[in-house]
């Protein structure tokens, strides 16, 4: 190979492959199968964050192809041959007016941004909120949620249910969020930009899932051993379903254990134990708020924040020592006998 | 190029005795000269550099694969948080001031810093702050076990610091290492700007300075400013976690978002401290490499100094999440996308300087141009996350990871590396290996492409940054393999680099005092410069001042 190239290769690598693989990149990512991707919005806020983007992204493409093609040509132009005469190259010292456009256009952009993005940020701020809104409760807690929903006495932890929102007639969720501990930040990318959870303050944000399913996401703000741990899973339900939802979730926790003696026996056991200084099971004598409210909880797909399938055996599993499930979590193992270990996995798994 | 440049003197080297070892290690301990503790600095952030990099390299073989074992969630969470203040505290900051503490004097004809003890007093206070934060992994629980490391985060938020968050001392630790880190910081800029502003030779005016001198004002100058509020954090979160205060204590009605405010003030401006030295290092090697003169001068200046003060008036775009209310969350959008203008005259600067130039391609140009197309991106990303909803989705996800280590590393460790190999033969009177430095270059730039491009996507694939594992279905896995691969190539380029920097002290081809034919009063003195820097004050007439003795009939300062 010559010298000279063996410089072009040098020059041309760099951008052509920045430049692709920029290309690459984003494409890959707008039809990557992810069921958190940003860009495959299911609400109205996570849609105009993609609306906004795509003019952002086009800009900084626009810019990034000029100025990276300007230096990738001047580079390949002005670099030195061996033939090149021993001379220096004449020295510019500057031009005002070129400084000038420089300075000029770029602002002009800069305008053109801001004012397109004030927009949208309040769009989604001040917009008023509609009267049929359904107003949720959020609290974080190391390393769950608490889910509260004023209007109909329901307590839940870590599945969120919400009504879907038809756009003709929106019924959008608000959430109040504050935390029990320390920062905590919500995120469902499918459905709004996150927002942080913060201790002694009060924050608000609203979804609108428009199509029936489960939303993924989860903490976003790191708050301490089980950070990753703390998923987020958000049910939209048509109104038939969240209705029903919500009247089943009133009820007050399980008490008929005709023809289940084990899970009668369960109750006993969960009764006089630890547990009940940190978990509410609805209608007994538990009424902890340290741990998530348990009085439906078989009616959750998961346990642990989302984290592990509810099942049976992983529910005792867990009761048996969390840690091994989730190393850090806060509820410390009880040391219960395989006996007793059973009979509160019975007990539980009736609380539908 | 010329080759015979007026030596403004020369040194008899015959006159050098041999002394014990004894004798050279307690001259280094008790050194006040520039040079010596400029090195000092530089080599104690290499040592960092290698330590931070080796955590990061744990932390990506944990992330490599989904649902991995190979390290615990605390052992993680303690990796993080110590690769971040680390890289920070204890590599940036100290490699960059070593670079302006040996740099600056000589570029401004002077033969000290203007206040040599201090400089040595800032030097090892910082040093003992880096060496307490690497205490903790044997203190941090206290004198009865085994201790461990800080595991909050480099930006430690309220209330997870508080003593019921974080029970022994680990926090303590990294409270008093960032605290010692700032008062040494602080110590060292204000040094510079005095040595700046009252140590110039004669002709040496404020409008002929070399931009790195003028950047590493400016720099300095807002290491006052920030690093000033994050000292004050330090000794409020001391109070709360021992004296009963409650700043931060959320449960007796303190304030998280205060501290998020007090650190971030510092947070914003520090990444502009980080990245205006490498500013400074692109604008005197790449003109050198492009035998033009920089394009621009009074713009370069006018734009640094901008970016120092609308950087001071960012920090909140680091809490956009935070519900600041539209309001204030639209004046630190106008604020952060204005700061781009200065940044692209910049850009635009080093463009116009390379154009019709005469472009070689030594290794610290190669270096040079590797910065220049990776900070036009970390730009455009950040422009991106500028857009404060966009912000909403990608703050705290690795897409800003990926963005911050362009800056970081595509930026300024690119630049650095620029810096090491055009000022070695300067330092050391020894060339480094070429053949080796394009090894090192090739090597880390791939590595930092698979690493850093490839880690955008899982970002905006909903990936939180800081989880020690994730689980497999979420579409993040695949792309979570490359970035690690991609370490493996960097570890190699590192590996590259330090091997180079040993080797050519022994056997690098011997250097003259100007190897590059640049233009600079450092390249007039010999190399190693000696003790004092130049036996005669220089005298210089116009911003380049070799250019001048170069080329009597073109001087510069019939231009200026």
């Amino acid at each position: 190979m010559t010298k000279s190239f063996r410089q072009i290769a040098f020059i041309s690598a760099l951008p052509f492959r920045s430049a692709a693989w920029w290309v690459f990149l984003f494409a890959g990512t707008a039809r990557a199968k992810s069921p958190t991707n940003i860009f495959d919005p299911a609400g109205t806020p996570a849609h105009s964050i993609v609306g906004l983007s795509m003019l952002v992204f086009s800009v900084t493409a626009a810019i990034f192809l000029i100025v990276g093609g300007l230096l990738l040509y001047a580079l390949l132009r002005f670099r030195h041959r061996p033939g090149d005469s021993p001379r220096e190259p004449a020295q510019i010292y500057g031009s005002n007016q070129i400084e000038l456009a420089w300075t000029i256009i770029p602002i002009l952009i800069v305008v053109m941004l801001f004012l397109t993005t004030t927009r949208v940020i309040f769009i989604t701020e001040s917009i008023p909120k509609p009267a049929r809104a359904l107003d949720v409760t959020v609290i974080g807690h190391q390393f769950w949620w608490e889910y509260r929903y004023p209007g109909f006495g329901v307590v839940t932890a870590n599945e969120l249910h919400v009504p879907i929102s038809d756009p003709a007639n929106p019924r959008p969720t608000y959430l109040k969020m504050s935390s029990a501990d320390v920062t905590h930040s919500f995120w469902v990318p499918r459905l709004a930009g996150k927002m942080d959870v913060i201790p002694n303050r009060v924050n608000t944000m609203w979804i609108d899932p428009q199509v029936p399913g489960i939303y993924l996401g989860q903490c976003a703000q790191y708050c301490g051993t089980q950070h990753a741990k703390m998923l987020l899973r958000v049910y939209a339900q048509s109104p038939e379903d969240f209705a029903a939802w919500i009247k089943q979730q009133q009820k007050p926790a399980n008490q008929d254990f005709t023809g289940n003696p084990v899970a009668a026996e369960g109750q006993t056991v969960f009764l006089h134990n630890a547990c009940i200084n940190c978990h509410t099971v609805a209608g007994t004598v538990a009424t902890g708020h340290f741990g998530p409210d348990l009085t439906h909880l078989a009616s959750r797909d998961t346990l642990a924040s989302g984290s592990i399938q509810n099942t049976p055996d992983n529910l005792r599993k867990w009761i048996d020592d969390p840690s091994s499930m989730k190393p850090g979590a806060l509820m410390p193992p009880m040391h219960l006998n395989d006996h007793d270990l059973d009979a509160i996995t019975a007990y539980l798994t009736t609380l539908h | 190029m010329a080759d015979s440049t007026p030596v403004m003197e020369g040194i008899d080297h015959s006159l050098a005795v041999k002394r014990p070892r004894l004798e050279v290690i307690y001259e280094w301990i008790t050194t006040v000269d520039h040079k010596k503790i400029g090195l000092m600095y530089v080599g104690y952030a290499l040592l960092f550099l290698v330590i931070g990099g080796f955590e990061a390299l744990l932390m990506r073989i944990q992330l490599a694969v989904p649902n991995n074992h190979f390290v615990s969630p605390e052992v993680f969470n303690r990796l993080f948080t110590m690769h971040g203040t680390t890289m920070v505290f204890f590599m940036g900051m100290p490699m960059l001031f070593g670079f302006g503490n040996y740099l600056v004097p000589l570029m401004i004809g002077a033969r000290d810093m203007a206040f040599p003890r201090l400089n040595a007093f800032s030097f090892w206070i910082s040093a003992f702050g880096g060496l307490l934060l690497y205490f903790s992994y044997f203190g941090g629980s206290g004198l009865y076990g085994a201790g461990s490391a800080p595991d909050v985060g480099w930006f430690a938020y309220a209330p997870l610091t508080a003593k019921a968050f974080s029970p022994g001392h680990s926090t303590d630790y990294w409270t008093l290492a960032v605290f010692l880190s700032g008062i040494g910081s602080i110590g060292t800029a204000l040094n510079i700007v005095t040595t700046i502003i009252c140590m110039r030779c004669k002709g040496m005016k404020m409008s002929r300075l070399p931009l790195l001198v003028w950047l590493y004002l400016v720099m300095s100058s807002m290491v006052f400013i920030a690093v000033g509020p994050l000292t004050a954090a330090q000794i409020m979160l001391t109070l709360d976690r021992y004296v009963g205060s409650h700043f931060f204590d959320t449960q007796a009605g303190g304030s998280a978002v205060l501290w998020m405010h007090y650190f971030w003030i510092f947070g914003h401006p520090e990444v502009y401290i980080l990245v205006l030295p490498a500013f400074a290092f692109i604008n005197e090697i790449v003109p050198v490499f492009s035998r033009k003169a920089i394009f621009g001068y009074p713009a370069m200046v006018a734009a640094s100094i901008a970016i120092g003060f609308i950087s001071l008036s960012v920090w909140a775009h680091h809490m956009f999440t935070v519900g600041l209310g539209p309001a204030g969350n639209t004046f630190f959008v106008f604020a952060t996308m204005v700061i781009s203008v200065p940044t692209g005259i910049k850009i635009f600067n080093w463009l116009a300087t390379i154009w019709g130039g005469s472009i070689h391609f030594a290794v610290p140009m190669m270096f040079c141009i590797g910065f220049l197309f990776q900070f036009l991106i970390a730009g455009l990303t950040g422009i991106m996350l500028s857009v404060a909803p966009f912000d909403w989705q990608l703050s705290a996800s690795y897409f800003v990871v990926a963005h911050f280590h362009y800056v970081l590393v595509g930026a300024i460790v690119f630049a650095l590396f620029g810096a090491f190999y055009y000022w070695y033969p300067k330092v050391t009177g020894r060339m480094m290996s070429e053949t080796l430095g394009k090894w090192h270059f090739w090597l880390f730039l791939i590595g930092f492409h698979l690493t850093f491009d490839f880690m955008h996507v899982p970002g905006l694939l909903g990936m939180p940054r800081r989880i020690y594992t994730y689980e497999a279905g979420r579409g993040w896995e695949g792309w979570n393999l490359i970035v690690s691969i991609g370490a493996i190539f960097q570890v190699a380029g590192i590996a590259c680099f330090v091997f180079n920097l040993v080797r050519s002290y022994f056997r690098g081809k011997i250097a003259d005092h100007d190897p590059w034919d640049a233009w600079t009063l450092e390249w007039a003195t010999s190399s190693p410069p000696p003790s004092y820097n130049f036996a005669i004050e220089p005298t210089v007439h116009s911003r380049r001042p070799l250019w001048d003795l170069k080329h009597p009939e073109d001087p510069d300062s019939d231009y200026e």
